[in-house]
């Protein structure tokens, strides 16, 4: 992929990265906002500890064509699941959640099952995580 | 003799650079630094703060440890210490370093997942069950409830009869870094520093021999800074923390001699001995010149580290121990007191026993067999250390210069400044070895395909805990006296609605009347309400 093409990849999307549980680890997510936002993505940046709920909200109030999680605590599974459930209870089944951090292989069949689209770990390249997002939402 | 060559000088630009990007000669000599004849244990403590090094006293070694229940993690416990670990780490769950209890909602998917969960003095009795707290030391990696847990810690010593003069170890207690790195906060930045101050005023005189703070660049530097920011991060918060200490009182000489330092220790051998020198001879410098502070004792940079964290790899993991014994050698040479290595498997999930018992093993092969604790500061007089310890402690001036220009700690952290330092930093890193211009073994070079986690010795934590745990929780506050806790958490409040009351006693009763964490929490967000989190980019 050559540069030009990697700073427009996600030129007119808009993809927010929530922080949901507690877990205060928020390096990865910021990386990857400011990843996508280098390749041309609107990315809005939740903070930290945000219930699925709040995390689903914003997602549609703000129109976006993607949810990121980032969790690194272990608890994936649940905080997953919940904001799958609360995306599709306001009506926005549409929009599709990524997950990023500390995610075993053994656990990704489920999460896919629980409708993420992608999973991303830390020692992907950046590049690899923009164009797999721009192919994902094309 | 004719023939040989004229001696030459060695090039004096090499273009060669640390991590920090601090310039190292390609052959350093004498007239690259400045002569520093201190030896060990003389100021300005650049060779160590002991004369005689390691001989008199080897490091701590303290592994971080703690999952599930209390009984979970007391089994842990008297496992690691069977195995000669002197000293233990407390590793707590999310809900007890953000101040809810296990029954909250945000609090329920992260009960005993990272850490144990210690709701109530309940709890922290039968952690210790069987464990001597007048002998053990015992570090508590928290912060934004680190009062709390202390106060409980305290009351748990009454409990078993430990006289609180005889207890030692550690509680991280360092909310700045909070808010820049590892996001436990809970508080507004004003009334989180007035709690530090607070315990840390209560245990100069109530446990002499307990460090009430551990001040940590560790987690900066594992969100992304540099090793030079690391420090003087650290060293800017230190410094933080003595101004309030002083505003409230306290005679700078007495509590500077329990104030002690937590980093991280990462790839680059002689970045990582060389930090360590030149932060410790800044601290006493610093201390000294700005402060005044003459007693030696107090000027001494009393430091623990972790090797490993985010220089540990997912792919290829069993490269990590060897990375965690290099690291333990740069901690060694940089004279730590408190050494954890962490497990090779620490990249992808709670150590398994074996993982943890091989990163113990690491280290005291380092110390038992390696010899290089005998002679003190070996390093010292290197042309190439001592150039390096210069040069970082001048580029940790100029970065600690940059904090003071902007105003300071407190405000960088509120606008968020120092937040959106690091995260450009972690970028730039990342950047870095996505384009190989850092190798990391494994993962951009002699990577193997279709390489996976290794299986069959995942660690779990027990699916039950967490149901045990929020059984455990409601027996506790069906069976206390709940008018004494209201009448001791309504003291709190009231204590907390007035500047200057110390409010650790307050705390040690409410521990005792088995109050729990989250409503301790509840109590202090009355009159001080929740960190507004700034969230720019």
């Amino acid at each position: 992929m050559s540069e030009q093409a990697k700073t427009h990849a996600l030129k007119g999307k808009r993809i927010l990265i929530a922080k949901p549980g507690l877990d205060g680890h928020d390096v990865g997510a910021k990386v990857i906002a400011l990843a996508l936002r280098d390749a041309g993505a609107e990315v809005i940046y939740t903070g930290l500890r945000k219930t699925p709920d709040y995390i689903a909200r914003i997602a549609v109030d703000e129109d976006v064509d993607a949810v990121g999680l980032s969790v690194l605590s272990g608890s994936h599974r649940d905080l997953v699941q919940q904001t799958r459930e609360s995306l599709d209870a306001i009506e926005a089944a549409d929009i599709p959640i990524f997950l990023g951090g500390t995610i075993p292989a053994e656990d990704w069949p489920d999460l896919f099952a629980l409708g993420v689209k992608k999973i991303y770990t830390s020692e992907m390249p950046l590049a690899d995580v923009v164009a797999s997002i721009a192919e994902t939402l094309k | 003799m004719s023939g040989l060559p004229a001696r030459t000088s060695p090039p004096e630009v090499s273009g060669l650079r640390t991590p920090s990007g601090v310039e190292i000669p390609l052959v350093a000599t004498a007239r690259n630094h400045k002569p520093d004849d201190s030896l060990p244990g003389e100021y300005p403590f650049t060779r160590g703060i002991f004369p005689d090094g390691f001989n008199g006293r080897l490091w701590t070694m303290r592994q971080y440890a703690g999952f599930g229940s209390a009984e979970d993690s007391n089994q842990r416990y008297k496992f690691l210490l069977e195995q000669g670990q002197t000293g233990l780490s407390v590793a707590l769950d999310l809900p007890t370093q953000c101040g809810y209890d296990p029954i909250d909602p945000i609090a329920r998917p992260e009960v005993g997942k990272v850490g144990v969960s210690l709701s109530t003095l309940s709890e922290m009795e039968i952690l210790f069950d069987g464990i001597d707290l007048s002998k053990i030391s015992t570090s508590f990696t928290i912060n934004g409830t680190a009062a709390i847990i202390y106060a409980m810690y305290v009351a748990c010593a009454d409990k078993k009869n430990v006289a609180r003069e005889k207890l030692t170890g550690t509680i991280q207690n360092d909310i700045l870094k909070e808010y820049v790195a590892r996001g436990t906060w809970i508080f507004p930045v004003r009334p989180s520093m007035r709690l530090i101050a607070d315990s840390i005023l209560y245990a100069n005189d109530v446990t002499p021999r307990f460090n009430p703070i551990s001040i940590a660049g560790a987690h900066v530097r594992d969100a992304g800074s540099t090793a030079v920011e690391e420090m003087a991060y650290t060293l800017a918060n230190g410094f933080a923390y003595v101004d309030e200490l002083i505003s409230r009182g306290g005679d700078v000489a007495k509590f500077a001699k329990r104030l002690s330092f937590f980093f991280y220790v990462h790839m680059d051998f002689f970045e990582e001995v060389c930090k360590f020198r030149a932060g410790r001879r800044l601290w006493a410098k610093l201390l000294r010149e700005r402060y005044g502070v003459i007693d030696e004792k107090a000027l001494m940079f009393r430091f623990g580290v972790v090797c490993g964290g985010s220089s540990l790899t997912a792919a290829q993991p069993y490269n990590n121990v060897m990375r965690v014994a290099i690291e333990t050698m740069a901690a060694v040479m940089g004279g730590a007191q408190s050494i954890f290595t962490a497990a090779y498997d620490e990249a992808f999930q709670i150590p398994t026993e074996f993982a943890a018992e091989l990163a113990l093993r690491t280290q005291q092969v380092v110390a038992f067999e390696s010899g290089i604790a005998k002679s003190v500061d070996p390093l010292g007089g290197s042309h190439l250390v001592e150039t390096l310890t210069d040069r970082m402690e001048d580029e940790m001036r100029r970065v600690m210069n940059e904090i003071d220009a902007y105003g300071g700690v407190v405000k960088a952290i509120e606008d968020g400044w120092m937040q959106a330092k690091i995260a450009e930093r972690a970028h730039e890193r990342k950047k870095k070895v996505d384009s190989r211009e850092t190798i990391v073994v494994g993962v951009n070079a002699f990577e193997r395909s279709g390489e996976g986690v290794p299986s069959g010795e995942m660690f779990k934590v027990d699916p039950t805990a967490a149901r045990r745990v929020v059984e455990k929780f409601e027996a506790v506050r069906a069976s206390r006296d709940n008018a004494a806790v209201e009448r001791e958490l309504a003291r709190l409040s009231d204590a907390a609605a007035k500047d200057r009351e110390n409010l650790m006693p307050y705390l040690v009763d409410c521990a005792h009347a088995y109050a729990t964490v989250g409503e301790m929490v509840e109590r202090l967000k009355g009159p001080w309400g929740n960190f507004e989190e700034p969230v720019g980019l």
